[in-house]
C-alpha cells in the first residue's frame, strides 16, 4: 500500500504552471524549437511517403505507368499468399503474445524468483531479430539429431512407441514380392506345406540392422513344415546373385511373417486370412509348423517397414508460418509481459482485496476484476504489436528456407523481393509499400486519438 | 570477325616476337643494360623500378595469400612496387565507384563475364597489348581468348578458374556396394540404385538453395543438348519450352524422380548440410555434386580427408557426349594504361605466375602450359586436368550469365521452379513452361 503524498500533480499541462508556460511563449520562439523536428520528419517520413506514391506509379524504368503497378499487385500470387499470411500473422500473433504476457505477468506477482524470471522472459527481446531467426533455424532443423524442436518430439514419441522397424528395405525382386492389399508385402506365388520360401529384401539400412544379425542359410525343406528365410540380398563390395542366399549376406532377424489362407497372392484382389504368424530368428530363418494341408501365400506386414518417426518439417511449405510465428511469441512475450506487469502494479490493490473479500475465487477475481482494470494496457499491447506484426520481416527471412519463402510470404518481404531481392522492379516495390502504408494506417489512427483521449 | 581480330593480333605477336619492343610503354625507365629480365620459364618482364601498381580483386583469406604470393614474384621480376586492394565481393560497385572517381587500380579480376563486357562495353578497361595476346594465344585454348574478348578487342586474361562439374562421392559407400565412380549417366542411376540397395540412400541435394539445382541443369543440359544450344539458351535466343529443355529435365527426373535415390528432405538442406550429411560420422547420403569448392567443405566441416575418404568423379556423360566443363572464373583485366598494367597481364597469361599459386593449393588454372605436377594433391590435379582437358567445351555457368531476377533470385524465378521440380519431378512441361514465363520477364543482355 503505497500512500501519495500530497503535491502539484504531475504530467503534461497538468497544472495552472504548465498551461501558462505553454501559451505565453512567442509564436516565433515556439516555431523555432519545433523547426529541426519538423525538418527532421519532412525529409525522413513526409517526403518518403509521397516519392514512394510517386514511384508506385511508375514502373520499373521509372516511366509513368498509371496504376498498372497496383494491377500487377493484386493479380500476382505472391501478394496473394503475403496478404493471407499477413491476416494470419495478425490474427494469431498479437493475441497469443497478449495472452501469454498476461499469464507471465499474473503469474509472476505470485513467485518467489518473480525478477529472475521476469529476465529470463525478457531476454529474447535484447536479440536482435536477426539473431533470433537464426536460433530458430537451429530449433527448427528438420534432423532430429541437430533440431531441438524434432529432437523433443521424437524423444517423446519414442517413449510411447518405440520403433525398429526396417524402413526403406524393400523387395529385390518386386514381381516375387509386391505390395500386399493392407500394406506391406506378400509373394506373387503361394506355397505348400513342405516346401521353402527365400524372401529377398534390400535396401536395410545399415543402423536398422541388428548387431545379432547371423549369416542367413537357406531353410531345408521338412515335411508339413513351412520353412523359409528373410534376408538382406546384398554382398558387401556387391557382386552378390540376386535372389540367391550368397555367402555373407546377413538374414533379418525378427521379422514378423503371416501365413495367408484364401488370398489370391499380391497379384489378385487380395483378402484371404492370416491363419499364422511367426518372427525369424537371428538368420532370417522362419518356420510354420502344424499349418493344415493347402496353399498360403507368404505376407510381411506393414509393421517391419515403419518408418522411424522423425518429427516435422517444420520451415516445410505448411508449417512454415506457423513455425515463425513461434519465434515471435518466444521473442516478444517478455515485452507484452512487462508492459503489463508494470499495468497490473497499478491496479489499486483495494479492488482485489475487497472482491477476495467478498468471497471471489482466484479465476474470478482474475476475469471480472483485474482484466477489466488491465483493459487499457491490454489494448495498447495488443495495438503496439498488430502494428508490429503487420512490419514483420527480419524473421521471416531468415527463417524460411528458400524452397519456402514463397509460403511464408508477408507483404513487407514481398516488398524487398520485388524492389531489390532479384526482381529491380521499385515501382512495384513501391506500390506494396504503399498498401501496407494503408493498412498499418487505421491502427496508428486508433493509437493517436486514445493517446490524445488520455492527454485529456 | 573473331576470326580476323585473332589472326590480326597473331601476326602482330609475331611482329613484336619476344623482344619485347614495349608498344605504348614509352613512360618505363629501361636501362640499356638490364632493362628486360628473362627468367627460366620464358617471361620477360621489363624493369618496373619506382613503378606503382594497384591490383583489386574480391579475394581474402587464403585466397588474398596466393594472389599476394604471385604479385610478390611480378615485384621481385620487374621492381615494381604493387599494392594488392581486397574489394568484398560487391566488386561492380567497388569498381563503378573508382572508375567514376577517376581513380581505378591498375589491374581488376573481375569475377563474371558479365562485369568484363559491361565494362569494356563503356570503355572502362584498357584493351591488352600484342603480346598479352601473343602469351594468351599461346597458353590458353581458343575458348578463353573468346571470353575474354569483347567487340572483338580482347581484354582480359583469365587467371583463376572453377569446376562447377564435379560429383563428389564417399568412397566407402562405393567400396560397400562394390560401385565404381561412373562415368555415363546411366552408370550414375545404375550405381545409385546399387548403393540404395546396399542400405544408403545415395544422392544428397542441397535443394534448400536454389543455386546447387541450377547447377544441377545447367551440367545435364550441357552434356544432353551441347554448347551450341548452352550458348542459345544462355541468351535465351531459344525458348525455355524447347524440347531439349524438355530432354535435360527428363534426365535429372530419372534420378531426382526415382523413389529411395534422393536423401529426404532435400528441400530444406542447404548446400554445406548437403555435404556434411554425406561425409560426417553418421552419413546419410554417398553421392553430392557440386564444383570444386565441395572440396573446401569437407575439409573444414567434415573430418573426412579428401583424397581418401572422400574422392569426385567427373560429370557424368549423357548419352555418350563429349567431356564438358561448366564453371566459373576470374579475368585480369587493365583499368589504366600504364606499362605495368600490361607488364602484370603479360606476367599472369604465363605458366609461371600460374605455377606459383597452383603449388600453394586451392587454386585451378586454365593455363594449358602449366605443369599438373605443380598441383599439390590429385584432387586438385584431376580438377585442373578435367578443366583445360574441356578446352572449347567450357561454359559459364548459365544462371551466373542471366539477369539476377531469372537466375539469382532466392524464393524465385528459376531457383525457385527448379526447386518445385525437384519436389515433383514428373513435371516436366510444366516446369518448362514456367521457366519460359519467368525468363520472359526478364531482360536477357544480348
Amino acid at each position: 500500500m503505497t500512500v501519495t503524498p500530497p503535491g502539484p500533480p504531475a504530467g503534461p499541462g497538468g497544472g495552472p504552471d504548465g498551461a501558462r508556460s505553454g501559451s505565453g511563449r512567442p509564436s516565433w520562439l515556439t516555431a523555432g524549437f519545433l523547426a529541426p523536428a519538423l525538418a527532421l520528419l519532412a525529409v525522413l517520413v513526409v517526403y518518403p511517403i509521397f516519392y514512394t506514391v510517386w514511384r508506385s506509379l511508375r514502373d520499373a524504368d521509372g516511366h509513368f505507368a498509371g496504376l498498372r503497378n497496383y494491377g500487377a499487385m493484386f493479380t500476382s500470387d505472391a501478394t496473394l499468399t503475403a496478404i493471407k499470411n499477413n491476416a494470419i500473422w495478425l490474427l494469431v500473433a498479437p493475441t497469443v503474445v497478449t495472452a501469454l504476457g498476461l499469464v507471465f505477468a499474473v503469474l509472476t506477482e505470485r513467485v518467489r524468483w518473480a525478477t529472475a524470471f521476469k529476465l529470463v522472459v525478457f531476454m529474447p527481446m535484447a536479440i536482435s531479430s536477426l539473431a533470433a531467426g537464426i536460433i530458430f533455424t537451429l530449433v527448427y532443423t528438420d534432423d532430429p539429431d541437430r533440431g531441438l524442436a524434432n529432437a523433443a518430439l521424437v524423444g517423446v514419441h519414442g517413449v510411447f512407441s518405440p520403433s525398429a522397424g526396417y524402413s526403406g528395405a524393400r523387395p529385390r525382386d518386386p514381381s516375387l514380392l509386391a505390395d500386399a492389399p493392407g500394406g506391406g508385402l506378400r509373394t506373387a506365388r503361394t506355397y505348400q506345406p513342405g516346401e521353402t520360401a527365400a524372401l529377398a529384401l534390400v535396401g536395410v539400412r545399415a543402423a536398422d540392422l541388428p548387431n545379432g544379425a547371423a549369416d542367413a542359410v537357406a531353410a531345408t525343406p521338412a515335411a508339413g513344415t513351412l520353412a523359409g528365410t528373410v534376408w538382406f540380398d546384398f554382398v558387401r563390395g556387391g557382386g552378390g546373385r540376386p535372389g540367391v542366399i550368397d555367402p555373407g549376406e546377413k538374414g533379418l532377424p525378427k521379422v514378423v511373417v503371416q501365413a495367408v489362407s484364401g488370398g489370391t497372392g499380391s497379384g489378385g484382389p487380395g483378402g484371404g486370412s492370416v491363419v499364422a504368424t511367426v518372427r525369424t530368428d537371428d538368420r532370417g530363418a522362419f518356420a510354420f509348423t502344424g499349418l493344415a494341408p493347402g496353399s498360403y501365400s507368404l505376407q510381411l506386414p506393414a509393421s517391419n517397414f515403419a518408418e522411424p518417426f522423425t518429427g516435422f518439417t517444420w520451415l516445410g511449405p505448411t508449417l512454415v508460418t506457423w513455425a515463425i510465428i513461434g519465434a515471435y511469441v518466444w521473442m516478444w512475450s517478455g515485452f507484452a509481459m512487462v508492459l503489463i506487469a508494470a499495468g497490473l502494479s497499478a491496479i489499486p490493490r483495494e479492488a482485489l482485496e475487497a472482491a477476495r473479500v467478498d468471497g471471489g475465487t482466484e479465476w474470478q477475481v482474475f476475469r471480472k476484476v483485474t482484466v477489466p482494470l488491465l483493459a487499457p494496457v491490454l489494448v495498447v499491447v495488443l495495438i503496439t504489436l498488430m502494428i508490429n506484426v503487420m512490419k514483420i520481416f527480419d524473421l521471416v527471412i531468415t527463417l524460411a528456407p528458400q524452397s519456402s519463402q514463397d509460403d511464408a510470404n508477408v507483404l513487407a518481404l514481398e516488398m524487398w523481393r520485388v524492389s531489390f531481392g532479384g526482381g529491380h522492379d521499385q515501382g512495384l516495390g513501391s506500390a506494396l509499400g504503399v498498401f501496407l502504408f494503408v493498412l498499418v494506417l487505421p491502427a496508428m489512427i486508433f493509437n493517436i486519438r486514445r493517446f490524445r483521449r488520455e492527454a485529456r | 570477325m573473331r576470326h580476323t581480330m585473332t589472326f590480326a593480333t597473331r601476326l602482330t605477336a609475331a611482329a613484336a616476337g619476344l623482344a619485347l619492343a614495349l608498344a605504348g610503354c614509352g613512360g618505363s625507365s629501361t636501362s640499356p643494360g638490364g632493362g628486360a629480365t628473362t627468367t627460366p620459364a620464358g617471361v620477360s618482364l621489363p624493369d618496373l623500378t619506382g613503378q606503382k601498381l594497384e591490383v583489386a580483386a574480391v579475394w581474402t583469406g587464403a585466397e588474398q595469400a596466393g594472389i599476394a604470393a604471385v604479385l610478390d614474384a611480378f615485384s621481385a621480376k620487374t621492381h615494381a612496387t604493387v599494392k594488392y586492394t581486397a574489394t568484398g565481393d560487391d566488386i561492380a560497385t567497388v569498381l563503378g565507384t573508382r572508375i567514376k572517381g577517376g581513380q581505378p587500380p591498375d589491374v581488376a579480376f573481375l569475377p563474371q563475364p558479365g562485369l568484363l563486357n559491361e565494362l569494356a562495353s563503356d570503355g572502362s578497361l584498357k584493351p591488352v597489348d600484342a603480346d598479352v595476346a601473343a602469351a594468351v594465344d599461346a597458353n590458353y585454348a581458343p575458348i578463353w581468348k573468346t571470353l575474354g574478348t569483347v567487340k572483338g578487342t580482347l581484354y582480359g586474361v583469365w587467371f583463376k578458374a572453377a569446376n562447377k562439374s564435379t560429383v563428389w562421392y564417399r568412397t566407402a559407400a562405393f567400396d560397400q556396394a562394390g560401385v565404381q565412380p561412373p562415368a555415363s549417366w546411366d552408370d550414375l542411376l545404375k550405381g545409385a540404385q546399387t548403393i540404395a540397395d546396399s542400405g544408403t540412400t545415395p544422392v544428397s541435394v542441397g535443394g534448400a538453395d536454389g543455386w546447387t539445382l541450377t547447377d544441377w541443369f545447367e551440367n545435364v543440359y550441357l552434356r544432353s543438348a551441347g554448347p551450341a544450344k548452352y550458348d542459345q539458351l544462355a541468351k535465351h535466343q531459344i525458348p525455355w519450352t524447347d524440347a531439349s529443355v524438355k530432354t535435360a529435365l527428363g534426365v535429372l527426373a530419372q534420378l531426382w524422380g526415382k523413389k529411395g535415390l534422393v536423401v529426404p528432405g532435400a528441400l530444406q538442406t542447404d548446400f554445406p548440410t548437403s555435404v556434411t550429411q554425406v561425409f560426417s560420422a553418421s552419413p546419410k547420403g554417398a553421392i553430392v555434386f557440386e564444383g570444386d569448392f565441395v572440396a573446401g567443405v569437407i575439409a573444414s566441416e567434415t573430418k573426412a580427408k579428401v583424397g581418401t575418404d572422400a574422392n569426385f568423379f567427373d560429370f557424368p556423360s549423357v548419352n555418350g557426349s563429349p567431356a564438358s566443363v561448366v564453371g566459373g572464373g576470374d579475368v585480369a583485366t587493365a583499368l589504366k594504361s600504364s606499362p605495368g598494367a600490361q607488364a602484370l597481364l603479360r606476367f599472369l597469361a604465363s605458366p609461371e605466375a600460374a605455377t606459383i599459386w597452383a603449388k600453394r593449393g586451392g587454386y585451378t588454372s586454365v593455363n594449358k602450359n602449366v605443369d599438373l605436377a605443380a598441383y599439390p594433391d590429385d584432387t586438385s590435379r584431376k580438377i585442373a586436368k578435367a578443366l583445360v582437358g574441356s578446352g572449347d567445351a567450357f561454359r559459364f555457368d548459365m544462371s551466373d550469365l542471366a539477369p539476377a531476377g531469372f537466375g539469382g533470385t532466392p524464393g524465385g524465378g528459376e531457383w525457385k521452379i527448379l526447386q518445385d521440380f525437384l519436389a515433383n519431378p514428373t513435371n516436366v512441361d510444366g516446369t518448362a513452361t514456367k521457366l519460359e514465363a519467368a525468363a520472359s520477364a526478364v531482360k536477357f543482355p544480348t
